[in-house]
């Protein structure tokens, strides 16, 4: 291992933010459709209409977030993207079919009709259904394409058979736990933002329900991940159990969940979500911790899979440029529909 | 089917259907911005009418175009992992510019959807621009990143690989220039007219329609200029490819045997087993002027070229066919419309017109499809010109006849939802539409 930070573990650390910005924003977005699924109760309209609200002006912009992880890849890592390309066909495109049903659903669904009124109901739900089933499957998909590299099996194409190479890498009981865990945290989030967003109280306490409801089931699905890692994906195990920086991570981490929960309890909506993305951030930061300097253990190290210099160092330079344009918009679009209350 | 055509089919598919949506997500942000300016400025409500339903369109189309954009980013890696391991940090750059112009767009379109409440008049149209210079900007570093594939400069090719990576100048590729002008004007063209067309068509039986005739006049100002220019920037892709990819000229033009004071074929039918053109008009010396401005300039014909070398000829030279047909009948058109509007005549009492407009709105999208046939198909066999074969650069992955089918039963889907909410909620006029003064 070479120590040191140079341009590739820049760029690995950028594209690791823009990851984590994915999950927060893009990820939340997934989870408000599984909340539209899962409407229930005397306020089902209510809460189908504050989270078509809530995602609507800003989904296409936190889906860009997951082009740019994947344009960073191709671009500074090619044999990484190309490795994950080959052995992640499979669950690459049923996450895609996902991502095209969900989007796709949505815009028909939030576009039928005229200010407002949908002009063919039975065709706006049936529009919304598979809005909210496409965003369901969505995130276990990508939590599935997670595992694989997290436990370590997926290895250069060319050696053994179709099940081999291209389906057991991620078809795991780890790659179903991960990819619960992504559902979970996706839906837990989404819970968290919309008790900030509702205006009416009784909206507020259904979202608040949902939230600590998805708050168990990230408990459950984290544990249970975890002792699947202990078992299906040592190496991921391992970091996350013995390496010197594991004991401070999971105090982080609990800290930050114990403080969602107590601060949904306590109905502190802004702080619990405060302490939700905390948690989401610190999890996936455990994740990379644990691999690195690998981008895809066991073998693929971030500097080996690294593009010539100029390429990163003319990347570096454009995510700086970039940032000077994304910044201020987003924080414009942020303010314009997520007002802080006066 | 194998592995490597079902790969091409895939890709070919994908693109087809992303590049109507990307096109439409250049220019329909313009039109939506004219009108909302001329709202603005004159108080006609007819105007605003325009602008909530075109950004509706927009918003449906850009949805749609965004997801699928994203599979395409996807598939260069599901289907190409080769090509993308080797040319990923040569052609990262426009990507990457790519992603933030894509950022933008998303977010002030965002803005500019549901943002006509929250925010000042100026703010809400300057969002407006916002979309529209960004959209342009994300079709033009995706059109240089493709045309690196067709001129690839910057790097060194040894043993198989590249080395002596230089990003910058692999995007001043000499390809770049014109595949951009060409693309960003056949946006606004093909996307101007065809909405255009859409609206001549009720004004043939409602001439004084006040809401398709604004519509008609907008569209028209954008649509009619880039379709007259688009023969000009034609002139110039086709003289790069002559300079740089004489192959695919020869396949274009069908073009068998080197000669000196080539015709131009219109039209006919490239026989590759016999080597000849059949049932070509043939126009003496033309083909010579056009690509290198003599007459007695000498065209490479295919049989320069090694055979495992060539381009499908006939499919190339048909869609070139057609792509020069009805793209000459689109700028003739405009032509005429342009000159009618710029005398200040009214544009609904020329019948032949309008129905000459209703038949050229679904050309602009054809006369696309088949440029990048022309584009793609043309490059092969190569995915990198002259450097790597495409079907070196394909996956390992077996079975890829599943994704094709899967994807295409999708988009078919997707396709025929989107035609029936855009004439839905897009383009049936008003109930009680107001009529103009005779």
């Amino acid at each position: 291992m070479t120590a040191g930070i140079g341009p590739a573990e820049l760029v690995a650390g950028i594209a690791l933010v823009a990851l984590t910005a994915y999950a927060l924003l893009g990820g939340a977005d997934f989870g408000g459709g599984v909340w539209d699924l899962l409407a229930s109760g005397p306020r089902k309209r209510e809460q189908r209409a504050l989270i078509a609200e809530a995602i609507g002006p800003i989904w296409e912009a936190n889906h860009v977030w997951l082009i740019l992880v994947i344009v960073v890849l191709f671009t500074c890592f090619p044999v990484a993207f190309a490795r994950l390309s080959i052995g992640l066909h499979i669950p690459l495109t049923l996450m895609l079919i996902g991502i095209v049903l969900r989007g796709s659903a949505f815009a028909f669904r939030s576009h039928y009709g005229h200010g407002g009124e949908p002009s063919d109901p039975g065709m706006s739900a049936h529009w919304g259904r598979i809005f909210a089933i496409a965003s369901v499957g969505t995130p276990v998909t990508l939590g599935l394409c997670v595992s694989a590299l997290a436990a370590g099996t997926l290895r250069p194409p060319g050696r053994g058979g179709f099940r081999e190479s291209y389906v057991a890498p991620w078809l795991t009981p780890f790659g179903v736990g991960v990819g619960l865990l992504t559902l979970a945290l996706f839906a837990f989030l989404a819970a968290v933002y919309l008790t900030v967003e509702a205006r009416q109280p009784a909206l507020r306490e259904d979202f608040r329900r949902r939230a600590l409801g998805a708050a168990a089931a990230v408990f459950v699905a984290a544990f249970g991940t975890l002792g699947l890692a202990l078992l299906g994906a040592p190496l991921m195990g391992r970091g996350l159990t013995t390496a010197p920086w594991a004991p401070a991570l999971h105090l982080a981490t609990g800290v930050a969940a114990v403080a969602a929960i107590w601060a949904l309890w306590s109905r502190r909506f802004r702080l619990a979500r405060v302490a939700a993305a905390a948690q989401v951030s610190l999890i996936l930061w455990g994740w990379a911790l644990a691999q690195y300097p690998y981008l895809i253990p066991p073998d693929l190290t971030i500097r080996a899979a690294a593009a010539p210099r100029i390429t990163l160092i003319l990347t570096l330079w454009i995510l700086g440029a970039g940032a000077l344009v994304l910044f201020p918009s987003l924080i414009y679009l942020f303010r314009v529909f997520k007002p802080a209350p006066r | 089917m194998t592995d490597l055509l079902a790969a091409r089919s895939q890709m070919a598919m994908s693109l087809g259907f992303h590049i109507i949506f990307a096109m439409v997500g250049i220019a329909m942000p313009v039109l939506m911005v004219v009108a909302e300016r001329r709202w603005q400025r004159t108080g006609d409500r007819i105007y605003l009418e325009l602008a909530h339903r075109w950004a509706k369109g927009t918003a449906i189309l850009f949805a749609v175009g965004a997801v699928s954009g994203t599979v395409l980013s996807f598939e260069l890696g599901l289907l190409w992992p080769i090509f993308m391991e080797h040319a990923g940090p040569v052609i990262g750059m426009p990507f990457s510019l790519e992603g933030f112009a894509f950022f933008t767009e998303a977010v002030f379109l965002g803005v500019y959807l549901y943002g006509w409440d929250r925010i000042s008049r100026r703010a809400h149209l300057a969002a407006g621009w916002a979309v529209a210079v960004s959209g342009m900007l994300s079709g033009v570093f995706v059109v240089i990143a493709n045309a690196w594939m067709n001129a690839p400069t910057g790097i060194r090719w040894v043993d198989g690989r590249a080395v002596d990576i230089d990003p910058i100048a692999a995007m001043m590729n000499p390809a770049a220039f014109p595949q951009v002008l060409h693309m960003t004007l056949a946006a606004y063209a093909s996307t101007g007219l065809v909405v255009a067309g859409i609206h001549a068509w009720p004004l043939l039986r409602q001439p004084r329609n006040a809401f398709h005739r604004r519509a008609l006049a907008v569209a028209l100002l954008i649509g009619a200029p880039a379709a007259v220019l688009q023969p000009i920037s034609g002139d110039l892709s086709a003289r790069f490819v002559a300079h740089w990819q004489p192959a695919k000229l020869a396949a274009m033009e069908g073009q068998f045997k080197t000669e000196r004071g080539a015709p131009l074929r219109i039209g006919g039918w490239p026989d590759e087993a016999a080597g000849e053109t059949r049932y070509a008009i043939e126009i003496p010396y033309a083909l010579s002027i056009l690509a290198f401005k003599d007459p007695h300039a000498e065209v490479k014909g295919l049989e320069a070229f090694p055979r495992e070398d060539w381009p499908p000829v006939a499919i190339v030279h048909v869609a070139f066919q057609v792509m020069v047909g009805l793209g000459s009948y689109l700028a003739l058109v405009s032509a005429a419309a342009l000159w009618l509007m710029w005398r200040r005549r009214d544009l609904t009492r020329r019948r032949w017109l309008l129905r000459a407009l209703v038949v050229a709105a679904p050309m602009g999208f054809i006369c696309t499809e088949a440029g990048w046939i022309v584009t793609e198909v043309g490059r092969q066999p190569w995915i990198i010109y002259g450097l790597m074969r495409t079907a070196d650069a394909v996956t390992p992955m077996p079975g890829l006849v599943v994704p094709f089918a899967v994807f295409t039963a999708l988009y078919c889907v997707l396709g025929v939802a989107v035609a029936w909410l855009l004439y839905q909620q897009v383009l049936k006029s008003p109930q009680a539409a107001d009529e103009d003064p005779a």
